[in-house]
């Protein structure tokens, strides 16, 4: 192991297919046209000096250091902004160059500190190496004069030039002093990032980078993405944590673990502690860009809230006891095997985890199949894209996104629907955003005016701010207008569907009850508009479809991702570059932990349990007879157990209490199970209710894979030894092992042996294949060697592309008198999820507390002011959290996140969900808002229960 | 004196101004024009409502703002006396002129009277090298200076 140093070509790479030939110090060298001399050179192996010029912006020509000379040319143009030609003959090291270059270099020098051995960047500093690599010998002007670098002046007088350091990022600092002003990170923030936070503010010696308007880089729009982190080259922008530790010393490349994206990283080490993440350019889903997650948030992995030894105890109302793992594992062993000696076996069962790995999560559902002899399997998939595994599955024939990230480069209208990329999926949304930057159309379909809809230099051409609850509506009337107005692509569906059902579902589409006039009063959002958004939708070229939770948890999310399908097969756009259908995956492997055969009704591959040759292949390997029965989904676990047939249950890293919707329901349910066993990292919620607490680990403590929402198997690498003494994988297998099953795995890639070996569509995949070539995409096997960017190319997976019909039915959830309002739930940038692992950062500074957003209308009918406490009471329960007025969301619609227990939003969110897959409807309940002078009784009495849950019995 | 301008009026009034230059090509300069012509200045509250209005982030807003030193964060007082100190006109005399200046007035550069009638503004050029030293007041050049010429010019401004 040792330090991945990764080649900095200077600028970005060119994707011309015509090769121009030049010769460079002799050699000659063949590139693709548009290719920088200065990236040329380095493709050689010949590094000419640079200082504002990196790959992942454009060139900019600023720090006059990188000249050549060219031969039949005059002066000494810029290697990065001058274009290769054929027949060029270009010197990199002249007399004339080495002189120019050492008085920039001397220049530069005057006015910057000369604290090199005390310094952050020392041994990581490009203007280091750059003095080093020109020669500089002297500065002959002195350091007396104007600068920025001294706080006084010789005599005492305070330097008016001089800027502290600012530390108002939690991540970051920004030392002025040690700028050279080179714009590479004001650059990074609009070229990769595309937010727009930085600038270069004053002119001449007085140019400054500046945050905002002169401001704080908290206080500014900065998201701390961290890309202008990277981009520096000196230690003026510098993660807090090299400061503190010093420069890595060797790094591993691995995958992050929050959300769907996969992006992949760089872990740089010192020792067994970790230095800092750095986004690793090769990784195919962020190509060296990241978000202030995968960036910075990882202290939850050291944070003294980790539970480290095994705990157990025999009533919920005990404290824990720490024990060995061996008692742990025994005593949890005996009481799964005693429930389903009393109560049969199909008593207990097992919830697998969409954050641990697909080895896990594979060893999981297989402990449920082959040693608790049955398919009571669930996963937090359920509750977010179980209906893209349906809607998809019937439409197309498989159940996954049909393109590669890099997709959206080529696309020229995107249709955005229930998804928020810039706070979900943010190294996704700055992709989405450069891409509409360059022309790209957008139409956002959402009630809320998420970031999207309207942030620098990008705006949605259509922002369809529908009521929650109506997608189907929606989606059916945009199908209604390309059908009647004849915008669909008639060739495409007679060779690649299936003529007749289009023909039926055109009929259906067609019914003016169908049309965007009619359903107006269902959506609230003009006809005209929606008219408008289905013709760019079906003649704008390549259209893609990005959706997110905001489409699948509705009682009709099956019937909203099926028509999603049906307008893509519409306007033929499926099967290249550029268009598609993709789920954007809410967390780090749910594509994965779906694949693995998370579902009860599916084995691993999305294949049936009542298909007899498919158990066949895993009753031969596993040498047990497998079930042909479905076992239950989480809903019916709860349901069973409140009935009393349900009585044990092994949790691996999911938090049920705080993410399942209606949590009166949940908590009754896992009050009545005679053996909860929850392994996590965290006392989570859930272990409230448990009786066995075993202690998880870190991705950051594991060898493994993540499978991320465009299908790719990203490999996740051990760095640390595990805290807690064990990884999941190995946990899983010491508890199958403790009830008797005799599993023999010594490393993860034997569980990917098995996986390929009995699932076509993993066929090729072996941790040999990943290390080669860096991840792959399935489906993988004999047809598709190299893995499969998209999908779909000549022909569906199902053979033809199937239109169902999608008649939208109201869900039950209904506004009335009482609950008048609607409320719909989403996420944010800076937090994850159910926020154990987010809250456990110095993230919290963006956002420390769930609040409401309420429009100024429904706000100023309640008196509410901003700011205050409100009380947010549906059908299920109630709970307070602070109002921000706002017109982000529409009259009679409010939105809130789901990050902290202590507001416990799905108290509020009913046992509504959809009608295919049981996902809940967590995006539309009926709520009623009204002002409140604090946490109700119910947070009150919750949080006692929880401090008084989590007591831990002292050491004997 | 100079008035406190009150927020909202100012996101109102600059809201107006670029409104009426939202269809030109490059609007921001034009805005920013406007904006100091109807404040004497472009104040803070301007420059966010100027970014929102051309979807541009603020940072960019502040950026070209601030790279032009005609554009003030606060207003001039009635008259601006802006006196070249380049090379030309430094080697005619010129630093003495601009020290003369700057006694008299009682202030230094880009300061204001205390009567807010004279604002001191250095300047890198008016492009008349041949007629050096040369200053502006208000909108007119004035070329061959010395200290008197100056102080009688400046003393024949309104008061």
């Amino acid at each position: 192991m040792s330090l991945i140093k990764e080649t900095d070509y200077g600028t970005p790479a060119a994707t011309s297919e015509n090769q121009v030939t030049l010769t460079i110090d002799g050699f000659e060298v063949s590139v693709p046209e548009g290719t920088s001399v200065m990236r040329a050179a380095m493709e050689t192996g010949i590094k000419i000096p640079k200082l504002c010029a990196t790959d992942m912006v454009d060139a900019f020509g600023s720090c006059r250091l990188c000249l050549v000379e060219i031969e039949g040319r005059r002066g000494t143009p810029s290697s990065c902004t001058t274009p290769v030609e054929d027949g060029m003959v270009v010197q990199t090291q002249t007399g004339r160059l080495k002189d120019i270059r050492r008085g920039v270099m001397e220049l530069y020098i005057s006015d910057h500190p000369l604290d090199c051995l005390t310094c952050a960047a020392n041994g990581d500093c490009e203007l280091q190496d750059m003095a080093g690599a020109v020669g500089l010998r002297d500065v002959r002007y002195g350091y007396d004069g104007d600068n920025h670098v001294k706080q006084r002046d010789g005599g005492g007088e305070v330097n008016a030039r001089f800027m502290a350091k600012d530390e108002s990022n939690p991540y970051f600092t920004y030392d002025p002093s040690k700028c050279i002003v080179c714009s590479r990170c004001v650059r990074a923030c609009e070229e990769v990032q595309g937010t727009f936070a930085l600038t270069i503010e004053g002119r001449g010696f007085g140019s400054r980078v500046s945050p905002g308007m002169h401001e704080s880089f908290l206080e500014s729009e900065c998201v701390s993405c961290g890309a202008c982190v990277q981009a520096c080259p000196t230690a003026t922008l510098q993660e807090k944590s090299v400061i503190e530790i010093g420069q890595p010393e060797h790094s591993l490349v691995t995958t992050c673990a929050y959300c769907g994206v996969g992006c992949s990283f760089k872990a740089e080490m010192r020792g067994q502690e970790l230095v800092r993440m750095v986004p690793y350019k090769d990784g195919k889903a962020n190509h060296g860009h990241s978000c202030v997650k995968g960036r910075f948030a990882y202290g939850y992995a050291t944070h003294q809230d980790r539970i480290l030894n095994p705990m157990i105890r025999e009533k919920i109302s005990d404290p824990w006891r720490e024990v060995s793992w061996e008692e742990a594992l025994g005593f949890a062993a005996s009481k799964l095997r005693a429930i389903q000696y009393e109560h049969g076996k199909e008593s207990i069962g097992v919830i697998t985890s969409s954050r641990c790995t697909n080895e896990e999560t594979y060893l999981v559902q297989k402990l449920a199949r082959a040693v608790f002899l049955n398919n009571n399997t669930d996963t937090c998939a359920r509750v977010c894209h179980s209906p893209t595994g349906y809607g998809l599955g019937q439409t197309f024939g498989t159940s996954a996104g049909t393109q590669d990230f890099d997709s959206v480069e080529q696309a020229d209208v995107v249709l955005v629907i229930g998804a928020n990329p810039t706070d979900g999926h943010p190294v996704f949304g700055s992709r989405l955003k450069k891409r509409l930057r360059e022309g790209a159309k957008l139409i956002v379909i959402d009630p809320r005016r998420i970031d999207l809809v309207r942030t620098p230099h990008v705006s949605a051409a259509h922002h369809l701010a529908l009521r929650p609850g109506t997608n189907v509506a929606m989606v059916t009337a945009l199908a209604h207008v390309i059908v009647t107005e004849g915008l669909f692509d008639e060739e495409f569906i007679r060779t690649r569907c299936d003529w007749d059902e289009f023909q039926d579902y055109a009929e259906f589409v067609a019914d003016p009850a169908n049309s965007p006039e009619s359903v107006e009063t269902l959506t609230g959002v003009p006809a005209e508009e929606v008219r408008a958004a289905a013709r760019l939708y079906a003649r704008g070229g390549n259209a893609a479809i990005y959706y997110g939770l905001g489409v699948t948890e509705h009682s009709q999310g099956s019937t909203a991702v099926i028509g999603i399908a049906n307008l893509a097969m519409l306007t033929g756009n499926i099967g290249r570059p550029g268009v598609g259908v993709n789920p954007l995956r809410g967390q780090n492997n749910v594509q994965g932990s779906c694949d693995m055969g998370s579902f009860p009704h599916e084995l691993p591959g999305y294949r049936h349990v009542n298909n007899a040759d498919v158990r066949d292949i895993f009753e031969q390997a596993w040498g047990v007879s497998i079930s042909d029965e479905p076992g239950l989904r989480i809903t019916n676990m709860l349901d069973a157990a409140v009935d009393g047939t349900f009585r044990g249950l092994y949790c691996q890293g999911e938090d049920i209490l705080q993410s399942d919707p209606d949590t009166k329901h949940v908590s009754a349910g896992l009050a009545a199970m005679d053996c909860v066993i929850v392994h996590d990292l965290f006392l989570n919620e859930t272990s409230h209710y448990a009786h066995v607490f075993l202690p998880g680990s870190t991705f950051l403590e594991k060898d493994g894979t993540f499978t991320n929402a465009e299908r790719r198997i990203n490999r996740v690498r051990k760095v640390m030894a595990p805290k807690n003494g064990y990884a999941d994988w190995e946990v899983t297998q010491l508890l199958a092992n403790a009830m008797g099953a005799g599993w023999t795995y010594t490393h993860p890639s034997q569980i990917m042996d098995e996986i390929a070996a009995t699932t076509p569509s993993f066929a090729n995949v072996s941790y040999a294949l990943l290390e080669e070539k860096g991840s792959v995409q399935w489906p993988c096997n004999d047809s598709t060697p190299e893995g499969s960017p998209i999908m779909h190319v000549d022909g569906f997976v199902r053979g033809k592309g199937r239109f169902i019909r999608t008649d939208y039915i109201a869900t039950d959830e209904k506004t009335g008198p009482r609950f008048p309002l609607l409320l719909t739930t989403g996420r944010i940038l800076s937090q994850y999820n159910v926020g154990a692992q987010t809250r456990r950062t110095e993230n919290v500074v963006w956002h420390d507390e769930d609040v409401l957003e309420i429009h100024p209308h429904d706000a100023e009918n309640r008196g509410i002011k901003d700011g205050d406490w409100i009380k947010l009471a549906s059908r299920s329960g109630e709970t307070a959290l602070r109002a921000r007025i706002t017109d982000r969301v529409s009259p009679g619609v409010v939105y809130t996140t789901f990050h902290h227990p202590a507001t416990q939003a799905n108290v509020i969110t009913t046992d509504y969900s959809d009608w295919a897959t049981n996902c809940p409807e967590y995006k539309v309940t009926a709520v009623q808002v009204s002002p409140s002078n604090g946490p109700t009784e119910w947070q009150e009495h919750y949080e006692q229960f929880a401090a008084r849950a989590r007591r831990i019995e002292a050491a004997e | 004196m100079a008035l406190q301008m009150p927020v909202q009026d100012v996101a109102e009034r600059t809201a107006a101004i670029a409104d009426e230059n939202l269809q030109l090509e490059g609007p921001l300069l034009p805005i920013l024009h406007d904006v100091q012509t109807e404040f004497g200045c472009v104040p803070e509250a301007a420059l966010r409502v100027i970014a929102d209005k051309l979807n541009l982030g603020r940072a960019e807003v502040h950026g070209v703002m601030s790279f032009y030193h005609d554009f003030r964060q606060a207003p001039a007082g009635r008259h601006v006396l802006k006196i070249c100190r380049a090379e030309a006109c430094q080697s005619l005399g010129g630093e003495d002129l601009a020290d003369g200046m700057r006694k008299a007035l009682g202030i230094d550069w880009h300061e204001t009277t205390a009567d807010g009638r004279v604002t001191l503004e250095p300047v890198y050029c008016l492009g008349l090298c041949s007629c050096a030293p040369a200053a502006m007041l208000d909108d007119e050049i004035h070329g061959r200076l010395d200290a008197s010429a100056l102080e009688a010019i400046v003393e024949g401004a309104e008061r």
